[in-house]
């Protein structure tokens, strides 16, 4: 399969925090949802991968380029939407897009004019008059409106309403029934990634847990409940995270057949959800947390 | 085409599609040589992810209700409805059996059996 992102234990090390050799490929026409807590490391990798920041160690390649040697080519093959938008505040939308527009090479002024449209932004105001949800869509307008072959969105629902997110999924949709677009989507807002994404790479703390088919993390991922006397040592250690509560405990593993096994009458073992993932991996269970 | 997926059903999103699929074959709303939509087109209509799509197509191929054929798109293969009907009855026979050897070991007898069968008949309309 061709590989439109890939990338091999990129790295970069700040100050408190480290993106610790993160792996992940995207297959060419799929969606990626890229999840984890604030300050997992998301915005950080996404900047990584258009070289916005200096990275410490690791390759990423896109479209098969090196993306520090082929730095233009790529960009102008992207569409981006960052999780603040930030363009000349005093410059009117339409004079924005007239700015990018030349930046790339199979820009489609037909195309973003009837996004402009149905997305019903206020082309003759200036940018900084806009709210943070017409900011993202104003961003979104101009990453679709360039033929881009890779979409990277940085939590783009913040700020949108279930209409418009549920809008902003049929249109990655409609990218991806041409074959030729992939996506990676960060977000925290796991219910928009459940049903749509194609593959999820969960980050935290810098690292990747996984990064894996949706379907294949649907069917390993449960979510244990019993009663909170039943939670012994061997429980714990086989559990990958644990939340104890007054009537019982939530634990998490990603050995579904195991835990049914382990865990028979008395414990209800449910498919995890992607929210219960990212709830329950890695916490301790010190009580009532 | 009719699907409707429940985020509510514990059966995944894949088998949901698969079993509606082969039920309009196997009813005959869907017939020999319709062509169903691309796997991305029902992936959008549906608001579900494509490899999901792709698997219930894919499940349906290698039971042999529908044909693939590349650069045309997805068919409903041509095939004996009969054979199909008798070879998903013998399927239920062998279901039936296992619960009949079941209820024997704890001694249920016939007409409690068939009672129950007919309440989780009733209770699945």
């Amino acid at each position: 399969m061709e590989h439109v992102l890939d990338i091999e234990r990129a790295t970069k090390r700040y100050k408190g925090f480290t993106l610790d050799q993160v792996s992940l490929q995207l297959p060419r026409g799929y969606i990626m949802g890229l999840i984890g807590p604030n300050g997992a490391g998301k915005t950080t990798l996404i900047k990584l991968i258009l070289n916005l920041i200096h990275r410490d160690g690791g390759t990423i390649r896109v479209f098969g380029l090196d993306n520090l040697a082929s730095e233009a080519e790529i960009k102008s093959r992207i569409g981006f939407v960052p999780d603040e938008p930030r363009f000349h505040d005093d410059a009117t939308l339409q004079s924005v897009a007239s700015a990018v527009a030349p930046y790339y090479t199979h820009w489609d002024s037909k195309r973003f004019a009837t996004l402009a449209g149905e997305f019903e932004l206020p082309l003759k105001k200036n940018f900084k008059k806009l709210s943070h949800g017409t900011k993202t869509k104003f961003a979104l307008a101009l990453a679709l409106s360039h033929g881009a072959e890779l979409v990277l969105l940085d939590e783009p629902t913040t700020g949108l309403d279930p209409v418009f997110r549920r809008r902003l999924l049929d249109k990655l949709a409609g990218l991806l029934e041409g074959e030729r677009t992939s996506v990676l989507f960060s977000s925290h807002i796991t219910a928009d990634l459940e049903r749509t994404a194609d593959f999820v790479t969960f980050v935290k703390n810098g690292r990747v847990v996984f990064s894996n088919t949706m379907d294949q993390v649907a069917q390993s991922w449960v979510v244990v409940k019993g009663g909170r006397e039943t939670l012994d040592a061997d429980a714990r250690a086989f559990l990958e995270g644990v939340r104890v509560r007054a009537h019982g405990f939530e634990g998490l593993t990603s050995q579904a057949d195991e835990a049914r096994r382990r865990f028979g009458n008395g414990y209800v073992i449910e498919r995890a959800s992607l929210d219960d993932i990212m709830v329950l991996f890695g916490k301790e269970g010190s009580n009532d947390d | 085409m009719r699907i409707i997926i429940s985020n509510a059903s514990r059966d995944p999103i894949y088998e949901q599609i698969a079993r509606q699929i082969r039920a309009q074959i196997l009813s005959g709303d869907l017939s020999e040589g319709e062509l169903l939509p691309s796997i991305r087109k029902l992936a959008r209509e549906l608001q579900i992810s494509v490899i999901t799509t792709k698997r219930s197509y894919e499940e349906l191929e290698r039971e042999g209700y529908i044909n693939t054929v590349s650069g045309k798109g997805t068919f409903v293969a041509a095939q004996n409805t009969e054979f199909l009907r008798e070879k998903r009855m013998k399927a239920v026979e062998e279901k039936l059996a296992e619960a009949v050897d079941q209820a024997r070991l704890l001694n249920v007898e016939p007409e409690q059996l068939a009672e129950m069968l007919r309440l989780l008949y009733t209770e699945e309309e």
